[in-house]
């Protein structure tokens, strides 16, 4: 036990056992995988398990559980997605004055999913910036003032508008860094909501992170969970490097308790969900929830399914996900993307190239058709992966 | 101040567009919000807007809600009864159904402060440059000139892939880069290497970037004439059209949030005004009230597009007003015009926070780029017309000669001494290392990543391994 510990550890960080805790790495070359802390740093032992030295027990619990919550004497409080995000926003702005919102309608509407509600009338018309309706211009707006000294966060009331932003975003959000040699840097957040289950039609179901993983400079993540939210909110907000957060139309009303004190999380790192011996299953966003409803399926059939969250669509945790494949041997990915060019397409390379001797069967990907999202009810359902598929998926894996 | 009251309120052009009801009913729709309280107790005539005057919200509660009220001699009576409440201003109605003319038909006046000959009009009332800015200015555009001669000809002797001339836009160049404080933040498109000149980047640094050597500010990453630098506060230019103007927008905004007594000044031509960024960003200014002079090199030409085929209308001076922006059209072959109207110009964007359009008349009179050959689309009379009759370098001597401040002598020494401090600059950048490798993969984000350092080390190792296939490679 205490060898992993230690070996898990590498030179990093180092653990503050206090409950005041904050932990956050650089996104140079990784030594050590580390876990989503909670907010009881008691118990290092149990959270450093997920990739080595437990190989008897079959965790039987599918669901996301927060380690021995028990054991915690901070209460936290219960909070709903749009909220944590809304959470995370605020302290950042309370902590650095040159943190700044724009989009349409984010001042004292609150946003299109209410992400930024009273932020404007607590910090003023000009920090809650509501722009005119023209996203490459208030993209580029974000970026010269990013270029200028301010941490802007730019809203797309729907990923998809930001198509429209494509320009500013791969020409400038990600090059001008470059370009410059290294002189201007972008610190922006783009984020918004994305992805398909409201019917909201096709143009409002886009999965922009397909587009987007090409666009060298930027950094790309998905929130899933409150506590993720928030955690990667400021995370994303810290960083200097312009990062695209994704989140999920259908998740924003999830609730979950989340600690009291600050925390910021690890843009880089993948979240261990399910720890599991038979097959790793890679997946983000509103699929972990479909996953983790097969996974109870699964369980009650018998597999011990280990599910990832991969949070960084771009760089992606092969630390992480390479370890996992080398304990379970199988892989099975669940997106929302489209079959073609999408996240899951990109990850089945780089775990082909980089993990192909550890493969006991070809990766399975199972991904939303190469189709524009349809409105009706049932087709639009339809044009997601759903649990049974994933059950099917992994049944015939572990044949 | 006098100058520009005089052109936005010229008299030809409130009389002569064909002013009806309908027309000055659309025009109080124009503007935005209008506080309730200026519009109790006025006559029984609704308060019009003359056209150099703008309605501003207390949207961001710093600034006062200010209306200059012109009243017309209107050709029907109008009672309240006619008018409708609508968001931003009472509108009037009328019996009388009149399309507002597209364009009016007289283009709208040029500012000048010397005739072709150099010499200042006897009506000008322009601000008097000191002795220093006026030589300083001269001699830029000197510079200019022979940077782009030498550069050209290196370009044309395949020593560097690529450049962009700046032949008779020295004007523009020099002339708005003067009227700025350093604190001004400029945003060019590529035209304007005068800008940087102005604020001490040396011939050297120009040339290390054309090169793409080691020395390079941008480290061998931009085309020639993509530099930036942000000991100058001329940030870095990006190669697509208008990119630079929503950009340019958000650093006035980080302006206005840090109250800085600076403005940002941004770059672009006559083509650029057709991309969707340009009047967006225009847009996106006038609501926001930030501090940004927009100066548009109108130079006739969009590498084969003529402005006739670009756009409908006269020039881009008279998009300011579909924006709320006041505007103003100078002679761009004035040195001492384009400084004195940006200098005013600076002057109202900062002090009352909001933008101003100047729209520079010139001339292209080199071609778009070193891969162009524009004797091919337009006649070459018209090239020489504005290369010797209405040369802004040649203007401006005149002038300053004739004020004492030049002669011959100093002519002919500095040019021969410019041109082969240019050349030298050449030769020294020739023989200077490439960019290193490793700044192939430096600066994509903020630390070198894993995959990144893995793909370096990849490039490393197979460079090493076949020397033959790349040579001189400077690892």
């Amino acid at each position: 036990m205490a060898s992993s510990i230690i070996q898990r550890i590498g030179a990093a960080t180092s653990f503050d056992t206090n409950n005041n805790y904050f932990h956050r790495r650089s996104f140079s070359g990784r030594q050590s995988s580390f876990v989503v802390v909670r907010s009881d740093g008691a118990n290092i032992t149990t959270r450093l398990k997920p990739n080595g030295g437990r190989t008897h027990h079959l965790v039987t619990n599918a669901v996301a559980t927060k380690p021995h919550t028990s054991a915690a004497s901070k209460p936290g409080h219960e909070i709903l997605l749009f909220d944590a995000l809304r959470e995370g926003l605020e302290e950042e702005m309370d902590r650095d004055p040159r943190v700044c919102i724009m989009g349409e309608d984010v001042g004292h509407y609150g946003g299109s999913y209410k992400v930024t509600k009273g932020l404007a009338p607590k910090y003023g018309d000009l920090r809650v910036l509501d722009t005119p309706i023209a996203e490459n211009a208030f993209t580029g707006m974000g970026i010269g003032a990013a270029m200028t000294g301010l941490r802007p966060i730019i809203e797309g009331m729907n990923m998809g508008f930001l198509l429209l932003a494509f320009n500013q975003i791969s020409n400038n959000c990600g090059m001008l860094h470059y370009t410059s040699g290294g002189q201007f840097k972008i610190p922006v957040v783009i984020r918004g909501p994305g992805g398909v289950g409201r019917q909201l039609g096709a143009e409002h179901s886009q999965r922009l992170e397909s587009y987007f993983q090409s666009i060298p400079g930027i950094q790309m993540v998905a929130c899933s969970t409150p506590y993720n939210a928030k955690g990667l909110m400021k995370a994303a907000i810290r960083s200097d490097n312009p990062v695209i957060l994704f989140e999920h139309v259908l998740l924003y009303n999830l609730k979950e308790t989340i600690p009291d004190e600050e925390y910021v999380l690890n843009l880089e790192e993948a979240e261990m969900v399910r720890p599991g011996q038979h097959v790793t299953i890679l997946t983000y966003s509103r699929m972990r929830y479909h996953v983790m409803q097969a996974a109870k399926t699964l369980v009650n059939k018998g597999y011990d399914p280990e599910v990832i969250d991969i949070r960084s669509l771009k760089p992606f945790d092969l630390h992480t996900i390479g370890n996992s494949v080398k304990k379970t041997h199988r892989v099975l990915i669940v997106e929302e993307c489209m079959r073609t060019g999408g996240i899951g397409a990109s990850l089945t390379a780089a775990i082909n190239e980089n993990f192909h001797d550890y493969l006991d069967a070809p990766i399975v990907c199972l991904s939303s058709q190469d189709v524009p999202t349809p409105y009706a009810g049932t087709l639009e359902e339809w044009t997601v992966v759903q649990p049974p598929q994933i059950v099917a998926a992994v049944e015939q894996l572990c044949q | 101040m006098t100058i520009w009251l005089a052109v936005t309120r010229g008299a030809n052009y409130r009389t002569k567009t064909l002013i009806s009801t309908a027309f000055r009913s659309l025009r109080t729709s124009l503007t935005t919000f209008a506080s309730g309280d200026a519009r109790e107790g006025t006559s029984r005539k609704p308060a019009y807007m003359s056209s150099g005057t703008y309605y501003r919200s207390s949207h961001f509660g710093a600034s006062e809600a200010r209306q200059q009220v012109n009243h017309f001699s209107s050709d029907d009576e109008e009672d309240k009864s006619q008018v409708l409440d609508f968001p931003g201003g009472p509108v009037p109605y009328t019996d009388e159904m009149r399309f507002l003319p597209g364009s009016s038909e007289k283009r709208v006046q040029c500012y000048r402060v010397l005739d072709d000959e150099g010499y200042p009009l006897s009506s000008t009332q322009f601000q008097h440059v000191r002795k220093e800015v006026a030589v300083k200015m001269y001699s830029g555009m000197v510079t200019l000139q022979a940077m782009d001669t030498v550069i050209y000809e290196a370009q044309r002797q395949g020593r560097i892939s690529f450049y962009m001339t700046s032949y008779g836009e020295e004007a523009v160049n020099l002339g708005s880069v003067a009227a700025l404080s350093d604190d001004d933040i400029v945003l060019p498109q590529y035209r304007e290497p005068g800008v940087m000149l102005w604020r001490g980047f040396e011939l050297q640094q120009f040339v290390d970037q054309f090169f793409g050597n080691k020395n390079d500010i941008g480290k061998g990453r931009q085309m020639p004439t993509h530099y930036g630098s942000n000991k100058h506060n001329v940030l870095t230019i990006s190669a697509p059209l208008a990119t630079q103007l929503p950009q340019a927008v958000g650093a006035a905004y980080s302006l206005k949030m840090d109250k800085k007594d600076a403005c940002v000044v941004t770059y672009f031509g006559d083509g650029c005004s057709s991309e969707g960024d340009f009047h967006a960003s225009l847009n996106f200014a006038a609501v926001m009230e930030v501090p940004i002079v927009y100066i548009c090199r109108n130079n006739g030409w969009a590498i084969s597009t003529p402005v006739t085929e670009q756009f409908r209308i006269d020039g881009i001076v008279v998009k300011g007003q579909a924006y709320g922006i006041q505007s103003i059209r100078v002679d761009g072959n004035d040195v001492l015009a384009v400084y004195n109207a940006v200098r005013a110009a600076r002057e109202i964007a900062i002090k009352e926070q909001r933008p101003i359009l100047i729209e520079a008349l010139t001339y292209r009179v080199g071609h778009h780029s070193t891969s162009d050959d524009s004797t091919k689309y337009r006649p070459v009379d018209e090239i020489e017309h504005w290369k010797t009759a209405r040369n802004p370098v040649s203007i401006f001597r005149k002038w300053i000669q004739r004020s004492g401040w030049w002669s011959d002598k100093e002519e002919s020494e500095f040019r021969a001494n410019i041109r082969k401090q240019v050349i030298h600059a050449v030769q020294v950048a020739e023989k200077t290392e490439k960019a290193p490798i490793g700044n192939i993969f430096s600066d994509v984000y903020e630390k070198l990543p894993k995959n990144l350092m893995e793909q370096e080390k990849l490039l490393k190792e197979t460079v090493k391994r076949y020397p033959r296939d790349f040579p001189n490679a400077p690892l």
